[in-house]
């Protein structure tokens, strides 16, 4: 094949491709050279991607507003709790994706027939409701609630979460391409136009909203062993349900990298701010989500085509400039 | 606790201020179309600041509730009039709007519940009033509780017959009903928005007040009012007020019965059960329209 012709047909695909591909480079080297804490940061940055991707990518494009990341990152963490003992850790990981999964097809089936309010009364005790269920579980089994998680080395840990991060941005990629993701943006815009054209809108919704709890579930298993220890308050915390809706809303739901932009930006903060003084950066992220609502509706990713069409409205503006002054002069 | 009669009295008795506590939410989603799950954070304040007075500057609860509502009203009022309405002055449509609208709230009760974390700490504080044991109708109930429910009942009246009887109410219902013609009859839409979100604001106030005088309060609150509010709407009707009063009597029953049978940890486990069974059947609720 014709190199040349090869670089110009595809263009686009290299110009994406190429940076992604050093930045994984990168990041897939990171442990041998970024030290521990580097290695927690980047791991943390990565779970923000998986959950704020994911969240966007049914939230975002239906217009259904899920409040329950945190339930679905929960029972990933829980899965780990449970079955650390009797399974490897490789095995525990789809497991609690499925777990995850089968819980948001059921959550869909009750809610997504109705109205988009319904289903966001329902997810938003999800939360209380699956740590309730879950502490009765835990101290039925084990007789207390609370428990210790094994450790693992967090290079493990960073591997299993980069992967996870990579497939969750891959699916996420192609799911928006496919038909589902067409279906998806037409509900978004117009559900009952969308039904009529022959789109099992319900289907659709229920299908892809339990491929987002999925991978929830996945980077909950994955993060279990950071947490020393869990009970159902800390594995359940809202926080998990509000740091990736601010990280989406904040980077932009309309493209596919505004969350992951978001992740990346609040992730840091997160974990460098927090300390002594968190209740104040907490009660600053949740301003940001309320003044980024109001006045950058977009996002960040919302900000660059309004500023490409911005410059390229004052180039055309100059280019017609000057041919019309050139025209003067003929 | 024993014996059934005592159960339900108990159920309705607490039923009275979830009832409070869903017309407020109710009004709110009714009319100006904001789904406020920041509700609860405000039932945290309210609670708090009677705590804070009764304790600090020995104010009766029940003035404490009277200054207190007042004050959330102006915030519910002052919220509506830069916050939501600038809201729905930018979304492209309606359906855009109380997505955006859900989110704005959903940043509110973070900032709300981490000013009550700032504030007030994360210990629970008890403001126990009229904390004595009184007889009703062959049983003994605390005298707060049946203080407060005489409240919310006397509240949740006036509510229905403000709405239903006066100018304003009838502005407002035509609001609910229609923005845009009620607009076209010569409602000020945007003020009959911010009243209905403050009155939201000072019953979930004034519920705030009244639990504060009967059980011990935390800036931790908050999540679980709303989630209980939320139930009770939907059971209700969305936007039925008068169904979100019968609502909280039912749910109050059902609290009661299911931690007096059973146990206090399966409470939210069976407003779930109701929650799925409802969708499943009658979406509309008990009093909404189809």
């Amino acid at each position: 094949m014709d190199i040349t012709r090869f670089i110009s047909t595809h263009r686009k695909l290299l110009l994406v491709g190429f940076p992604l591909l050093i930045i994984l480079v990168f990041l897939a080297t990171l442990p041998l050279y970024g030290g521990v804490y580097y290695t927690r940061l980047l791991t943390t940055i990565l779970m923000y991607v998986v959950l704020s991707v994911s969240w966007a990518m049914f939230s975002g494009s239906t217009g259904y507003m899920s409040l329950a990341p945190a339930a679905f990152f929960g029972v990933g963490i829980y899965t780990t709790g449970f079955l650390q003992n009797t399974l490897p850790f490789p095995v525990i990981i789809p497991i609690g994706g499925l777990l995850s999964f089968m819980l948001a097809l059921l959550v869909g089936m009750v809610t997504l027939r109705l109205r988009g309010i319904y289903f966001t009364i329902f997810t938003f005790g999800l939360v209380v409701f699956m740590s309730e269920v879950v502490a009765a579980l835990e101290s039925e089994l084990f007789g207390r609630v609370g428990q210790h998680i094994n450790q693992l080395p967090g290079e493990t840990i960073f591997y299993a979460m980069l992967v996870t991060a990579v497939a969750t941005l891959l699916a996420i990629y192609f799911i928006r391409r496919s038909r589902l993701g067409l279906a998806m943006l037409s509900i978004g815009g117009n559900e009952e136009a969308a039904a009529h054209m022959g789109v099992n809108t319900t289907r659709m919704k229920v299908l892809t909203f339990a491929i987002s709890a999925f991978f929830m579930g996945l980077a909950g298993v994955i993060m279990a062993p950071v947490k020393v220890y869990i009970d159902p308050r800390i594995a359940f915390s809202l926080s998990y349900s509000f740091m990736p809706i601010l990280m989406s809303i904040f980077g932009g739901m309309g493209q596919f990298y505004g969350p992951v932009v978001g992740a990346a930006v609040f992730g840091y903060l997160e974990k460098t701010l927090r300390g002594q003084f968190s209740t104040y950066f907490m009660l600053g992220f949740g301003i940001i989500l309320v003044v980024v609502i109001l006045f950058l509706p977009n996002g960040i990713a919302g900000l660059v085509p309004m500023l490409q069409g911005k410059l390229s409205g004052v180039i055309a503006k100059l280019r017609k400039g000057g041919k019309a002054e050139q025209h003067a002069n003929t | 606790m024993s014996g059934l009669p005592t159960l339900i009295v108990s159920g309705i008795l607490t039923g009275g201020i979830y009832g409070l506590l869903a017309m407020g939410l109710s009004l709110q989603y009714g009319v100006a179309r904001v789904l406020n799950i920041a509700h609860g954070e405000l039932v945290m304040v309210g609670a708090l600041l009677t705590y804070t007075l009764y304790t600090g500057f020995g104010i009766n609860p029940l003035v404490a509730a009277a200054i207190i509502g007042p004050l959330l009203f102006g915030i519910g009022f002052l919220l509506q009039i830069t916050l939501f309405r600038g809201l729905k002055a930018w979304a492209p449509s309606q359906a855009a709007f109380e997505g955006n609208a859900l989110l704005a709230s959903f940043g509110l009760l973070y900032i709300i519940n981490y000013i009550g974390l700032i504030r007030w700490g994360g210990v629970a504080r008890a403001a126990y009033y009229l904390n004595y044991v009184v007889p009703l109708a062959g049983m003994s109930f605390r005298f707060n509780r049946v203080v407060a429910f005489a409240v919310a009942v006397v509240i949740g009246v006036a509510v229905y017959l403000f709405l239903t009887r006066s100018r304003m109410g009838r502005a407002i219902r035509a609001t609910a009903e229609d923005p845009a013609t009620a607009g076209l009859m010569g409602v000020n839409v945007n003020m009959v928005l911010a009243l209905c979100f403050g009155l939201g604001a000072l019953l979930a106030g004034v519920a705030g007040s009244l639990i504060s005088t009967m059980s011990s309060v935390s800036s931790g609150i908050g999540f679980r009012n709303t989630v209980i509010a939320l139930i009770v709407v939907v059971l209700g009707g969305l936007g039925s007020v008068p169904g979100s009063f019968i609502a909280g009597i039912i749910i109050g029953i059902v609290t009661s019965l299911v931690s007096g049978f059973w146990q206090p940890v399966l409470v939210v486990p069976v407003y779930y059960g109701i929650l799925m069974v409802l969708l499943v059947v009658r979406p509309a609720g008990i009093l909404g329209k189809k």
